[in-house]
């Protein structure tokens, strides 16, 4: 089969925007961030439908993208923003989608036929409470949704979780290049502290090389017509193109799984978050060892893959674990699942838009230290 | 060291903005900063705030349990926000609005007449920079050169026509707060 060439724009211009003029470091919110992110890291097209807290992210993508002659489009809904986006990025186009929780909901059948039909699209989730409406505060209860697949069927989304509004720039340009190095959607799931948030960020962009793919549908003039689509009837044909997916699912656990870890060398007590909880988390860790707890912090970068190995490790040299989210408890289970009960893993969250406080999680942890303290571990051998 | 400092007031008095020119000064001079509104379901008319923290090494928690200073010029913020400043912090108060409310002793307290030193600034609209300029008078969180700047940045390229009274504000607010600063003698407040 021959490749046609994919129509590759020129690299855009790097950095034209108005903010620039402040120097280098300028202030930005995380959802223009994130967006003007997207475009320099070349963001051929971008679908929305406004919802509270990602809508700067659609405003900033409604006047930039026409200024760099890119498309833009406004959808009448959800449903129609996402399966736009499905055939941009089946057409060749380096696309981005956002929305916040409720939005997300109604795009997870789309991402399904987008992770059966193998085409990159990246997402972005601004959450908020749930379930439901809910409410707009920040929230992270939508770690379920996110890494446990959204829509039916046997697949996994790669999810990037950043904590700083740098960070989530970073990831940004980062889940164009696995999406479309796997051929998959991928999802960075911020929440609304970050979406709303304001930090001084450099305005250093990354575009990630365009790949030449084989499998754009990009006009079939001088070759055989290609076809992107995620229904295959028979059951033998099915099962072969899951066998497939499986087996690209176990490379990105592979290669793409990231974690970082604070304090983890000394510890006896490791805190696991991920995104804003993270940031309460090493604030709590901070006043923690200044009462001569020695608590250390491993923040999930990648929540699908998700980073067992590192916590794995971890468990087996501390003596207990915390969880910290801006939900009930999600990603608690992954965390209990990696440990395997070597040490005991606790939880604490808010609920409802609420973020728990440093004051919170340092109680917690005093929990914690006295639950798993040398006198309680002596007694029990 | 970290600081925190909330925002808040009426929406349309300033208070996103007051604390926009505080991140920005603070960016300018190399700090780390964050700055966080409250955007829940607010009434028209309603309680606006934000939270400003500036440090010197990354910032860690967005969610402050007790915030270095408050800066509140309506009286359902100082409901609010007046009794979880940390004990010796701040609170700026917006005498005008805020009128017999009743002091903490475990506080700093710089009661301002917000609204009559803006308006002979020359726009009684410009509450929250005289309180702006109180704080960082008080507190020398950052020069008042990078607050001037800042807002040069941010009115010059929007209000130019309202540039002189901003700063003009600033600098009333300033002079109030710098001569309430207390000597290092006096940095010890009773509990």
């Amino acid at each position: 089969m021959t490749t046609a060439p994919v129509p590759v724009r020129p690299a855009p211009t790097p950095v034209g925007v108005a903010v620039r003029r402040h120097g280098r470091r300028v202030l930005m919110k995380g959802n223009e961030a994130i967006a003007e992110a997207a475009i320099q890291a070349g963001c051929d097209a971008y679908f929305g439908y406004p919802i509270t807290p990602q809508a700067e992210l659609l405003e900033w993508m409604a006047r930039r993208m026409p200024e760099e002659g890119r498309a833009f489009v406004q959808a009448e809904s959800e449903l129609g923003a996402i399966n736009m986006a499905l055939g941009a990025a089946a057409a060749g186009a380096r696309v981005l989608v956002s929305s916040s929780s409720p939005g997300i909901s109604l795009m997870a059948e789309a991402m399904s036929y987008m992770a059966g039909s193998e085409v990159p699209v990246v997402l972005v989730n601004v959450m908020r409470g749930g379930p439901g409406l809910g409410s707009i505060g920040p929230s992270q209860s939508d770690y379920f949704q996110a890494t446990k697949g959204h829509g039916h069927g046997d697949y996994r989304v790669p999810v990037l979780a950043p904590a700083s509004i740098a960070e989530a720039m970073e990831l940004t340009a980062d889940a164009f290049e696995i999406a479309e190095r796997y051929r998959t959607p991928v999802m960075i799931l911020a929440d609304g502290i970050l979406g709303q948030a304001m930090e001084p960020v450099e305005l250093a962009f990354r575009a990630p090389p365009r790949l030449d793919p084989d499998w754009v549908l990009g006009g079939a003039a001088g070759r055989p017509p290609r076809v992107v689509r995620s229904l295959h009837l028979l059951p033998e044909d099915l099962e072969r193109h899951n066998v497939h997916l499986q087996a690209k699912f176990a490379t990105i656990t592979d290669r793409e799984v990231r974690s970082a870890g604070e304090h983890l060398e000394d510890a006896d007590l490791a805190v696991v978050a991920y995104g804003t909880a993270a940031r309460v988390a090493r604030t709590a860790v901070a006043r923690a060892r200044a009462e001569g707890i020695r608590a250390g912090l491993l923040r999930p970068i990648t929540l699908w893959p998700f980073p067992s190995a590192a916590i794995a490790e971890v468990a087996t040299r501390v003596r207990g674990a915390l969880v910290v989210e801006l939900s009930a408890g999600q990603m608690v289970e992954d965390v209990r699942l990696a440990v395997e009960g070597r040490v005991p893993v606790a939880f604490t969250g808010r609920t409802g838009g609420i973020v728990p406080s440093p004051a919170e999680v340092v109680a917690a942890l005093r929990r914690l230290d006295a639950a798993t303290g040398p006198r309680t571990r002596e007694a029990s051998r | 060291m970290e600081r925190s400092i909330v925002f808040a007031g009426f929406g349309g008095q300033g208070i996103l903005f007051a604390g926009k020119v505080l991140a920005r000064a603070a960016m300018a001079e190399d700090r780390e900063v964050f700055w966080i509104p409250s955007y829940g379901p607010e009434m028209r008319g309603g309680t606006a705030s934000c939270t400003v923290i500036v440090g010197d090494e990354p910032i860690g928690s967005p969610i402050v349990d007790e915030p270095d200073a408050a800066v509140v010029l309506n009286p359902p913020s100082y409901a609010k926000f007046a009794a979880h400043v940390a004990p010796g912090g701040l609170l700026v108060v917006n005498e005008t609005l805020v009128g017999e409310a009743a002091e903490r002793g475990d506080v700093h307290e710089l009661r301002i007449p917000c609204t009559r030193l803006a308006k002979d600034a020359g726009d009684d609209s410009l509450v929250s920079v005289v309180a702006l300029g109180a704080l960082v008078g008080y507190l020398g969180l950052v020069r008042p050169a990078s607050i001037r700047a800042a807002i040069r940045e941010v009115v010059g390229a929007r209000r130019p026509d309202v540039l002189a009274a901003d700063l003009a504000a600033f600098d009333a607010g300033h002079r109030v707060g710098a001569r309430r600063r207390p000597h290092e003698d006096r940095v010890t407040v009773p509990a």
